[in-house]
């Protein structure tokens, strides 16, 4: 691990609200994330989980502490600094799809395309690559009301994908989906990281889908409580933790 | 990137079509309101202008008051007009004229009319045309002959419709005369007096038989367009007060009148209550704008999710800004060109129906255009800024 951190969270904390009714969200979060990693971000409700991914994806800014994304430090940028980066080096994926309604895939995946200023032609070019890739490209006029929610959630990972980032943040992607379609996110997710080179960072309560993690970082209470790394990933398990997982200690 | 906003403006219009036309309904209504009213305004402006000028251009009319005397106004003489032909630089002819109410009968039909007693260039300066026969000889003018022409109006009113009038003979009060010509129909004129309800005799012949006296009512004096009305009227005053024998201290006892002042009278007042009943549906541009507003904020509310990812995706809080606006705008300039094809068929169709000439005015649609679109800035504005500062979390957690 000589290389310098793709990711650098050190001492982030987030309070919202002031004065007496203010409460400390974050209290203190270190975190290193490795170009090409796959984390996943796990927790009990109201650790901090969604609060973290918001600020990894520059959509908030901590209280205090430093982020560092190649080698910017994120915390000191204003908004519209922090939308060129999200639409350069970032994509999203949400528990409740977020695509635009009535506008069929193919529009909802050129959309980040349309913000760069792409061509007509590179936009449906890009766009139906990424549909493609995530297994939809027959679907590309549908509208998701015509979409099963699999289907929908691969739609908007293919929106995430368009632009090539760097990281692709997923909170809760597979939380209103069943198991086996579950599965199938998790491994495209796989592949994109693995063939892609993109780096995912994704929050989830299952540990059947962080098993398909590199790395799985528990939260507590607003503090990271430990960070562990599967070295067979991929390979979901019946409720026991894989014998090869080495827990890191942290306090 | 103006080329994606606008797509995408259109693209949110199209989905919701309804929506959007009630929402423009305001704009529409506006627009229209405003160029209807000016249309129709121009057109009867148009209207009064043409008839006032049926009158004459370049003619001035001269009326004998009482100045500071009491009793009837004192007349003109025949020598008068003579002195004005022959004195006054820029005069091309010179009428007297007097009339007289009197009943047309014929056939046992009576009609109310007037008789005018005048020369041939009576209908010359009041540029009038005959649809069938003649005007008088100058033997019938020199001797006073019994002949008369006859308005549109006296013959539909006294003389069958399928025969002509001329060669008839009929009466006016006891005076018989012999009908040779027939004025072109022409509609209400200036100065009450209805130009298709009258009798024209020659001078001579009113003179003696009707008003039994050589004086004179009115002189009409047309005058060559290239001299000045002003000096015209100038001189006129000096030599009928030289002639009626004024005392300096005296008020003139006749009044001349200029159709062409009369006009501008006229089409000034017209165009101040045009103006009037334009700002007022001004004012209906204007609500269908807050109209416009209410809706944007509405729709900015209802698609707060869709600002949160496209903020989230990367979009600047500008470009948010700009697909409102530009939303807005599109609507006003949609509304505004629907607007407009309205107010063309209602002009067209109330023009048509109160006979009155259609003026299209590209002046106004242009500004009543321009008009709805900067409405659709400003009030498009508050709701757009409201999109653009909307907090990107805060939004995709909107349900
Ligand atoms: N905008 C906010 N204003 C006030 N408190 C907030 C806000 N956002 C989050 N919190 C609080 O911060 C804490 C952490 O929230 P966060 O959403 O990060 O939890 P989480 O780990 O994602 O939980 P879950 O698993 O339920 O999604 C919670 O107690 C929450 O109530
Ligand atoms: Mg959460």
């Amino acid at each position: 691990m000589t290389d310098a951190p793709l990711i650098r969270l050190s001492g982030i904390t987030k309070t919202f609200g002031k004065g007496t009714a203010a409460f400390q969200a974050l209290k203190g979060v270190d975190l290193d994330i490795m170009r090409g990693d796959f984390m996943a971000v796990m927790g009990p409700s109201g650790s901090g989980k969604s609060t973290t991914m918001n600020i990894l994806g520059c959509l908030d800014i901590p209280t205090s502490g430093t982020f560092t994304f190649r080698d910017v430090p994120v915390q000191s940028l204003n908004r519209d600094q922090r939308s060129l980066l999200r639409r350069q080096y970032l994509g999203f994926v949400f528990q409740g799809f977020n695509l635009l309604a009535r506008t069929s895939a193919l529009e909802n995946v050129e959309l980040p395309l349309l913000y760069r200023g792409e061509s007509k032609a590179a936009r449906r070019e890009a766009a139906m690559a990424a549909l493609d890739k995530v297994g939809l490209a027959p679907w590309a006029t549908h509208t998701p009301a015509e979409l099963s929610g699999g289907q929908q959630q691969r739609v908007a990972i293919a929106r995430a994908i368009v632009t090539n980032p760097d990281v692709l943040l997923a909170d809760e992607p597979t939380g209103n989906l069943d198991t086996e379609r579950s599965v199938e996110i998790m491994e495209l997710l796989t592949d994109l990281n693995r063939n892609s080179g993109i780096t995912i960072l994704l929050v989830t309560h299952e540990p059947e889908m962080a098993a398909f993690a590199h790395t799985v970082v528990h939260f507590r209470d607003g503090l990271v409580e430990r960070i562990e790394r599967n070295h067979r990933p991929g390979q979901p398990v019946d409720g026991v933790a894989p014998p090869d997982v080495v827990v890191e200690g942290k306090d | 990137m103006f080329g994606t906003t606008l797509l995408l403006a259109f693209r949110e219009i199209r989905r919701h079509l309804l929506r959007s036309f009630l929402t423009t309904l305001g704009i529409i209504i506006g627009v229209a309101a405003v160029i209807t009213m000016v249309t129709l305004g121009n057109g009867v402006s148009k209207s009064v202008e043409d008839q006032i000028s049926s009158l004459g251009t370049n003619v001035l009319m001269v009326f004998p008051t009482r100045g500071d005397r009491s009793g009837t106004p004192r007349q003109f003489k025949s020598s008068d007009i003579e002195a004005i032909r022959t004195q006054i630089a820029g005069v091309k002819t010179v009428a007297g004229q007097v009339s007289q109410s009197v009943t047309a009968i014929h056939n046992g039909q009576n009609w109310a009319t007037t008789v005018n007693g005048a020369n041939d260039t009576f209908l010359v300066a009041r540029n009038m045309e005959l649809s069938s026969g003649r005007i008088f000889s100058d033997t019938e003018q020199e001797a006073g002959k019994s002949v008369c022409i006859i308005g549109s109006k006296v013959q539909s009113n006294i003389f069958q419709a399928d025969t002509s009038p001329l060669g008839q003979r009929m009466r006016l009060d006891t005076v018989s005369c012999t009908v040779i010509g027939v004025l072109k129909e022409r509609g209400q004129g200036g100065g009450g007096q209805d130009q298709d309800n009258m009798v024209v005799m020659p001078l001579k012949t009113v003179q003696r038989r009707f008003t039994g006296s050589p004086d004179i009512q009115t002189i009409v004096v047309a005058y060559d367009g290239q001299y000045d009305s002003t000096s015209i009227q100038n001189q006129l005053v000096k030599l009928l007060r030289d002639r009626r024998h004024l005392s300096d201290a005296a008020e003139n006892d006749f009044n001349i009148i200029d159709t062409a002042q009369i006009t501008a009278a006229v089409t000034g007042s017209l165009s101040v209550i045009t103006a009037f009943l334009a700002a007022v549906a001004a004012i209906s541009l204007i609500v269908g704008g807050v109209g416009i507003m209410n809706i944007m904020l509405v729709s900015v509310t209802e698609r707060t999710r869709e600002i949160g990812i496209r903020l989230a995706i990367g979009a600047l809080a500008r470009e948010v800004r700009m697909q409102f606006l530009t939303e807005a705008v599109v609507l006003c300039c949609l509304g505004g060109m629907v607007g407009m094809v309205l107010a063309l068929g209602l002009s067209l169709a109330i023009t048509s129906a109160a006979k009155v000439p259609f003026a299209f005015d590209p002046m106004i649609n242009i500004v009543a255009f321009g008009f709805s679109a900067l409405i659709g800035v400003v009030f498009g504005y508050f709701p757009a800024q409201r999109a653009a500062a909307l907090d990107p979390i805060e939004a995709l957690r909107h349900e």
